[in-house]
Formats: C-alpha cells, structure tokens, sequence
C-alpha cells in the first residue's frame, strides 16, 4: 500500500483538519465529538445535517454551506458516524424549524442516526437515501444503497430549506427526489482502507465489478472488461428498468439531469468519455438531458471506477438544483 | 453481581477478543468488510480504559455507561446494537443486594430484545442472534429451575457454542453478509462468533473460584 500517511490513527483527523483549513471561508470543525458546520450559520431554517462513513470525499463534507448542508458528521473509514456526533452538531445550531438528517441506507448509518434521532430532543425528521438500483439487499443494507444521487438530494432540499420551508416540507421534497433519481456503479479496481493495508477484493485485470457499492461490496456480475459504450449501455439500461420498475412514465417532455460520478481513481478525461457515451445512449431511448454534473463527487477511496446517476426533473427539483450554492465542491451562481 | 466484577469481565472479554484475532479477521473477511475485529478491540480498549470511572457506580450506572460509550466508540452497526443492549440490561437491573440468577437473566433478555428490536432481526438470519437468543432463553429456563451458577455457566457456554455452529449452514437475511445470500453459507457468522467469545469469557471468569 502506498498512500500518504503518517500515523494510521491520524488519518481521518488530519484529513478533516485539512479539509477546514483549506475552506475556512466556508466551514469549521469541531473535535471530540468531530463534526464539521457551516461557519456562518443561517437562521430560520430547516438544519439540515448528512454524515456518514470517511473514504467518499467530497460526500459529505464538501457539500457544506449555503444552499447545502448545515453540518456533516464523519465516520471512520467506510464506518458510520455515531449518535453523540449527530447529537453534538445538532445542538450546536440553534433552529425553531427542526433538524433534518439526511441518512444514505446502510444498517450501521440507519442505526445511529435512529439513535440520535431518538436523544435528541429538538423536532427531527430523517430521510434515507436509497438511489442505487444495482442490488437489492448487500453487504450492509437492507434494501437499496444509498449512492452518488445523494448529493442530487442535498443539492434540492438544501435549496429548499434556505427559502425557510418546513420540515415536513423538505422532507417531502428530498423523498421525492430520492425516487426519481437511479445509480448504478462499475469498479475497475479495488480499493484498499488505510487501516485494512490491502485491497478490499480482487479483481483480475481484465475484470469489472457491475453493481459496486462504494464501500467496494459486491455487486450485480463481474463481467470481463469491454470497450467503453458496452459497459456504459449496461448501467443506463439498469438505470432505465428501475424507473420502469418505480412506474416513472417517460414522455418527450421530460428533462433529467444525467451525473457521472468518478471512485476517486478514474480521470476525468474518462468520465467525460462516459458522459458522452450516456449521452448518445439516452437520446436514442428518446430522454432529454438539460442539466449534467461530471466528476469526484461520492468516491470510494482509491477505486478506479465510475457511477451513473439520473434524476428525473420536474419544475420543482430543476428550480432547486439550479438555485445559488456554496460549498467547497460545488458552487454556482453565488 | 458487582461492578467489580463487571470491570473483570471486560478484561477478560478484551483478552478473548485479542487471543481471537485471527479467528475473527478471517470470518469477516470471508463474509463481512474486514473491520469486525477492529471494531471490536477498539470497543473492548474503550470500556477497560473507564475502569476508574466506573468502578465507584452501581452495576446498573455502569452497564449504562458502558452502553453510551460504545454507541459513540464504535460506529458501524455494532455500535447501536450492543449499545442497545447494556442500556436496556441496565434498566432492567436489580437494585443493589437483589441480584439473583434469574433477575440477571431477566436483564440479560431485556439486552437481548433490544438488539432483536434496533436490528429488525430475529433467529436464524445468520447473526449474533443466533448466540444471543438460544443463550438468554436458557439463562431464564434454568435460573427459573433454580439451577446453580456453576450448571448454568456450562449450559450458557455450550448453547453460545452451538448456536454459533448454527450459523455456519444460514443463509443471512441480515447483517453484514446478507448480500451474499448463499455464498455464505458454510462460513460462521463473525458476530456471532464475538459473542460466543463474550459469552464464553464472562462464563469463565464466574466459574473461577
């Protein structure tokens, strides 16, 4: 293993100390228990607050600030955060709106943050993120995995919440976008946790991994590599029988918004390779894509791979997507 | 039982845990993400390293300590669930000087329908379950049966054992290798196995003179 370590226990405090130095304009830290919020903090909203296992930077640090997250607790590696995080960043926002946790469905991350729902004493409502449509039930979810189309949500309620919504609101709106939105990954290599020192799982050189969660479990087929639009096809295919599957009926009026997320170890010249082969493969079933994202958005450490995310849009969610936002991964308009 | 004892068990269930390192990495490793045992020595450090704070407390403010750090210690799905399981054992606790086998088995149960209740889970989906419930259904029948501590030590050890072979032939339905549906089967539930080890060293240490 060679990645830039000094002390293995240190890894994640270094990474978050970091990650708050270099965006000090938008975010600060707090230690012991460690969470990371907005540095001006606005009133009257909804506070919304993600977290969840380290290793799938910018998730869910980077999307802290205006038009985002209020705060984001980080686990270790590929581990869920714990209750006292949540319970800790929670009170130290003051809100009369409520708290607003955004889970991505895995049993260690649904468990936590149900316990920190259940202490803390301020209205609170949940909504889990369960956009992949590889695999049903996996290594550490019942149900679908929550996957890059996370961000797809946070970007939308957290437009939402700045306009002063309700909670109930916000909820309702980042459901909805969770269900119109379908994931599908593919690993061209593994990934290796700092403190495991060696790769999650193999794979031959000449194999790929359909279906990958981004925690490197397993996912639909390993299948040996084939040229780029053939491996595209197959993830927009999935991602078109789930919407069949969700009943989400297809006109030629429909716009989506089409995101290509790479692992952490796939250049963007490649993923924008990907894009483009998404792109031709859409138009041929008729969609139309009028908003598009391309890069490191939900990695999974070191992996060499990509994802397919695509997001039905209607007025509501291409008005909230489209909004001003301001964090240390994605900003426009402001 | 008295929190002296409490603090004894969990040296001697941090000792089980790192003689089973190996044990333990390569059941995770066959069905799990790896991490299992980290998890649990991670969790076992920070419960013997609060030996001076909990050492002057009731065995039920214990137990509840105990509980809360290991909900903010160790993340994952381990954290809530064994968390679950001393905060509930503590609120079912006995009062001081009331302790008696079948009140500690009445709690340890309470323990366990917490973790059935955080997890969604019950028996036979290849978890620690399948240690848990087998071991607290006995606990109850032969500390109703006024059975003494020595018979009830072995019978809760050979039924942790037993109940871990079980889920060597599961399909799981939840936990960490329920996405692997049949490939797991012929392999031990690594959960399940740290339990047998708890189990197994707390038996242990009541046994010794």
């Amino acid at each position: 293993m060679k990645k830039f370590i000094n002390k293995l226990d240190d890894v994640l405090l270094e990474s978050l100390s970091g990650f708050a130095e270099a965006h000090a304009d938008i975010v600060k830290l707090a230690l012991d228990p460690h969470f990371l919020s907005r540095k001006n903090q606005a009133l009257n909203k909804v506070v919304l607050i993600s977290g969840g296992g380290s290793g799938h930077e910018p998730l869910h640090v980077g999307f802290i600030g205006y038009g985002m997250l209020d705060a984001a607790c980080p686990g270790h590696v590929f581990t869920s955060p714990t209750p006292d995080q949540m319970l800790a960043a929670a009170q130290s926002i003051s809100t009369n709106k409520g708290v607003l946790f955004i889970v991505k469905n895995y049993a260690g991350d649904v468990m936590n943050f149900e316990m920190a729902a259940e202490m803390l004493n301020i209205e609170n409502a949940t909504i889990y993120t369960s956009d992949d449509c590889a695999v049903l039930n996996s290594t550490y979810t019942e149900g679908r995995r929550g996957v890059a189309g996370t961000i797809v949500v946070e970007k939308c309620v957290g437009s939402l919440a700045e306009t002063g919504a309700s909670l109930a609101e916000c909820k309702a709106l980042g459901e909805k976008v969770n269900q119109r939105t379908s994931s599908i990954g593919v690993a061209l290599t593994s990934c290796t946790v700092p403190a495991a020192g060696r790769p999650t799982f193999n794979l031959a050189e000449d194999e790929i991994e359909m279906g990958v969660g981004i925690h490197g479990e397993p996912g639909r087929r390993r299948l040996k590599m084939q040229e780029a639009d053939a491996v595209v096809k197959e993830c927009v295919e999935a991602i078109l029988a789930d919407w069949q599957q969700k009943q989400l009926s297809l006109t030629e009026q429909h716009e989506t918004l089409l995101l290509i997320n790479g692992f952490g170890a796939t250049p963007l010249m490649e993923l924008y390779l990907i894009y483009h082969s998404a792109t031709k493969l859409l138009k041929q079933h008729g969609i139309c894509i009028t908003r598009s994202l391309v890069g490191n958005y939900t990695t999974a450490l070191d992996m060499a791979g990509a994802s397919v995310s695509l997001c039905l849009l209607d007025d509501e969610i291409k008005y909230h997507w489209d909004s001003p936002v301001h964090t240390a991964a994605m900003r426009w308009k402001c | 039982m008295h929190t002296s004892f409490i603090l004894d068990a969990a040296k001697a269930i941090q000792q089980s845990i790192l003689n089973n390192e190996a044990a333990l990495e390569s059941l995770d490793r066959e069905i799990g993400d790896g991490d299992h045992y980290i998890n649990m020595k991670r969790g076992a450090q920070a419960i013997v390293s609060m030996q001076e704070e909990l050492v002057s407390l009731s065995a039920a403010l214990a137990l509840n300590k105990i509980g809360l750090k290991l909900l903010s210690t160790l993340g994952g799905a381990s954290g809530p669930l064994l968390a679950s399981f001393f905060m509930s054992m503590a609120k079912q606790w006995p009062a001081a000087g009331k302790a008696d086998l079948l009140s500690i088995a009445l709690a340890f149960d309470a323990g366990v329908q917490a973790i059935m209740l955080r997890g969604k889970a019950g028996l036979g989906e290849k978890t620690m379950l399948d240690v848990l419930i087998p071991v607290s259904q006995q606990f109850k029948q032969l500390a109703e049966k006024k059975q003494t501590k020595a018979f009830i030590c072995i019978a809760l050890m050979e039924s942790a054992e037993q109940g871990l072979i079980n889920t060597r032939d599961l399909i799981a339905t939840k936990g960490r290798a329920a996405g692997l549906g049949e490939r797991a089967m012929g392999h031990l539930d690594p959960g399940a196995k740290s339990c047998q080890l708890i189990i197994t060293a707390v038996c242990q240490l009541a046994l010794a003179p």
